[in-house]
């Protein structure tokens, strides 16, 4: 008996050298990517990941879900601080001040110039590089799922409702959502606490600034200033719909969010990230009629470029070398024309470079039926040069500033709280994360 | 006859316990160490130079008036949530200790909830009790408002009583079903031969000898109640603290802080405040209830 597990365990041994020795294996370089897609979007990034780890031999990446944006982060710094890091993290918008200021990573540029390939930066569409370039323009990551939050409408309920103008101001929204409301819509306009859209993409559009210097690009003593602009009038003007019962708030915590509102067919208007135009086109009722527009401005407005969201590909410091030549070789081969046209395809996430845009353009991609619309949000994005007010936002720990907004939002639509001392408090209360923010980081400078 | 091993050299014990040592020292006392020192700094999220700032974390965390609320907040939940959870279990138990037929399938029933997970059971509940669809929308149609936790805090926060209740009931079943049936049967026999009904047989002679199990679970239904991972679970799963910070636990923030504020230092500070603030309530609970708690 003892012989026959001596032996087995034996010939697994073997078995397990000879594994180890054969060159297929011995020769790749294996080297890990986190991300924080779940559902749909991981299954298309694991696509990516296979095409890449068939087109080549020497490279093996091994791509591993960390659930959601945040969890990537928190895993991310968990991973460097025990020196276990993967050699690309995917970090969302909020944590780029983070990031930037961490040390623990290799920039962009740097990475690719080192292991041999020239890329063009000026490819990379303004609007999109500058969140995650330098305040001399040098990407510090790259740009890699971006999108930016667009106006959906039911063209099927506008038609029903005799609506026949479209709706690009607020005031029209309104018009819009009361003549919805009197054709029998329970919900015209639903609407959510996230201040992605309601604070961050409404700021930039109205070119209002969130803080100052230039939305934290200029320096760690930004302050908060979004509770004494044009801002102040949008919640209060979505207030004022709300009590029209124009404006439906539409959240997880009621049952249902602004996405599913929309393509259930609940609410007819909505604002939401492009990104999810493909979910949407998925789930709504085969042959609905619907369209996404820009952002909304109020009348008299000059319309200005939105912000682009979504997240970008970090590569890790500390890492053997050797990884980063693969790191390198996968940046390199997710940013091909036809890598990226396939990517925005089965995404929703918009080509971040102008090749690829003008490629998907050229062979007629945006006429299509599933993806029309969404070089809309390209015109969004590149509507004017990026300003101060609509380059990015660069402000530390702004998970917590996001929340601080959204509870006082929560409080002015839920609670009927007043909205100037709301938003005074969120600014206040956001401004003391900022200051705690810029001791933590003391003698640091941004660049 | 006793058996017992004789150690001369004092290193061969010290050898055995090694290995639970090493374990204590690397998976509490390190993380712990951490906490004190990062309490008094300002961690940067990725490492490096941190400051000192002495006190300053603690008195960020009480100059907060929110942070007040979630101190009371929580000692609501914990109070509520625990008392709760120990009246259905004991309920559950003197029905089931009553052998009447099906107690086995019930014992199973109750203890059922749990083995939920906490955040399972509360995104579960977010959708059986959310106000515009669910069994919630029909009591709505006929009262507007009379049920909308993503209004009312108060809603809010009976909403995750509720499902904290649901769980931990099972639970405390579980311990009091032990412990009645260790109460002899021939007291209550004999309380029935003097004419005590199922109700004074209860309060006068099994709730008593109860005592020492009802004061443990006390205990460890407060402390689950202020930081169990389920409350924190159940909170992030339903609320997310809202609306307006109405769920806004103690454990929540600070999980909240740590890592979504990547606030390492204050949350630290928070962490030992709620610990210093679990010890003063055992100590109460020792002091003061466990007097009158009479064991075998």
């Amino acid at each position: 008996m003892k012989r026959i597990v001596v032996k087995t365990l034996l010939a697994g041994l073997l078995a397990a050298t000879a594994l180890g020795a054969s060159p297929a294996l011995a020769d790749k370089t294996r080297f890990e990517f986190w991300y924080g897609f779940t559902g749909d979007l991981s299954d298309r990034l694991q696509d990516a990941c296979k095409k890449f780890n068939e087109h080549q031999t020497d490279f093996e990446i091994a791509c591993i879900s960390q659930n959601s944006y945040e969890e990537t982060l928190q895993n991310t710094i968990a991973a460097y601080r025990a020196k276990k890091q993967p050699a690309i993290a995917q970090i969302y918008d909020a944590g780029t001040l983070d990031m930037m200021l961490s040390k623990a990573f290799i920039p962009a540029k740097a990475l690719m110039a080192d292991n041999g390939y020239t890329i063009d930066w000026g490819n990379y569409f303004p609007g999109i590089a500058n969140y995650y370039a330098t305040a001399a323009g040098e990407l510090q990551s790259f740009p890699f799922n971006s999108s930016t939050a667009m106006f959906y409408y039911n063209i099927d309920a506008f038609q029903k409702a005799g609506i026949t103008f479209k709706p690009d101001t607020w005031e029209k929204v309104e018009e819009a959502g009361l003549k919805l409301k009197a054709a029998g819509y329970e919900c015209p306009f639903g609407f959510n606490f996230d201040p992605w859209q309601m604070l961050e993409q409404f700021s930039a559009v109205h070119d209002q600034p969130i803080a100052t210097p230039a939305n934290g690009y200029k320096g760690l003593d930004a302050e908060l200033v979004f509770n004494k602009t044009k801002f102040v009038d949008m919640v209060k003007f979505i207030k004022k719909m709300q009590d029209e019962k124009v404006a439906v708030t539409k959240t997880k915590q009621l049952g249902m969010d602004i996405d599913t509102a929309f393509s259930s067919q609940t609410c007819q208007m909505i604002m939401t990230s492009i990104a999810g135009h493909g979910t949407i086109g998925k789930t709504i009722a085969p042959g609905t009629h619907w369209d996404v527009a820009m952002l909304p401005v109020f009348e008299g407005t000059e319309r200005h470029k939105s912000l682009v969201g979504g997240a970008s590909l970090w590569v890790m410091a500390g890492r053997p070398a050797a990884e980063y030549k693969g790191a390198a070789a996968f940046l390199n081969f997710i940013a091909q024309p036809d890598m990226a046209q396939w990517w925005s395809t089965v995404t929703g996430y918009i080509p971040v470079t102008k090749t690829g845009f003008e490629a998907m353009k050229k062979n007629g991609f945006y006429d299509k039926a599933p993806y029309k619309g969404r070089e809309r949000a390209i015109e969004s994005l590149t509507f004017t040069p990026p300003s101060d007010n609509t380059r990015g936002i660069r402000l530390g720990s702004y998970t917590q500033i996001r929340k601080e907004v959204s509870t006082a939002l929560e409080a002015i639509f839920m609670q009927n709280a007043d909205v100037q001392t709301q938003l005074d408090q969120a600014a206040e209360r956001g401004n003391a994360i900022l200051r705690r923010f810029e001791k933590t980081y003391a003698g640091q400078t941004l660049n | 006859m006793e058996k017992r091993a004789v150690f001369r050299s004092g290193w061969v014990p010290l050898a055995f316990a090694l290995p639970q040592l090493v374990l204590i020292l690397l998976f509490f006392y390190w993380p712990v160490a951490a906490v004190v020192d990062w309490a008094f700094t300002l961690e940067p999220p990725f490492g490096g130079p941190a400051a000192f700032v002495g006190f300053a974390n603690f008195r960020d965390a009480f100059a907060d008036p929110f942070y007040w609320d979630s101190v009371l907040v929580s000692l609501v939940f914990a109070t509520v949530g625990a008392l709760s959870a120990i009246l259905i279990g004991l309920v559950l138990a003197l029905a089931v200790d009553r052998h009447l037929p099906g107690t086995g399938l019930f014992r199973v029933i109750y203890i059922l909830p749990f083995a939920v997970a906490g955040p399972a059971a509360g995104m579960a509940f977010r959708f059986i009790l959310a106000p515009e669809r669910g069994l919630a929308a029909s009591l709505n149609a006929l009262w507007p408002d009379v049920w909308n936790p993503a209004k009312y805090g108060d809603h809010a926060l009976v909403l995750i009583i509720i499902i904290f209740v649901w769980k931990w009931s099972g639970y405390t079943f579980i311990f009091l079903l032990a412990g009645l049936q260790s109460v002899p049967r021939s007291l209550s026999e004999a309380a029935a031969m003097d004419g005590a009904g199922p109700f004074r047989r209860a309060v006068d002679v099994q709730i008593p000898l109860l005592a020492p199990t009802l004061f443990f679970l006390l205990v460890t239904m407060m402390t689950e109640g202020f930081v169990g991972s389920d409350t924190f679970g159940i909170v992030h799963a339903v609320t997310a603290g809202g609306p307006n910070r109405a769920t806004e636990l103690m454990v929540f923030r600070i999980v909240d802080e740590a890592f979504h504020g990547l606030n390492y230092s204050g949350a630290s500070a928070q962490s030992i405040i709620l610990i210093g603030l679990i010890m003063i309530f055992t100590f109460i609970q020792f002091r003061f209830i466990e007097k009158r708690v009479h064991y075998k």
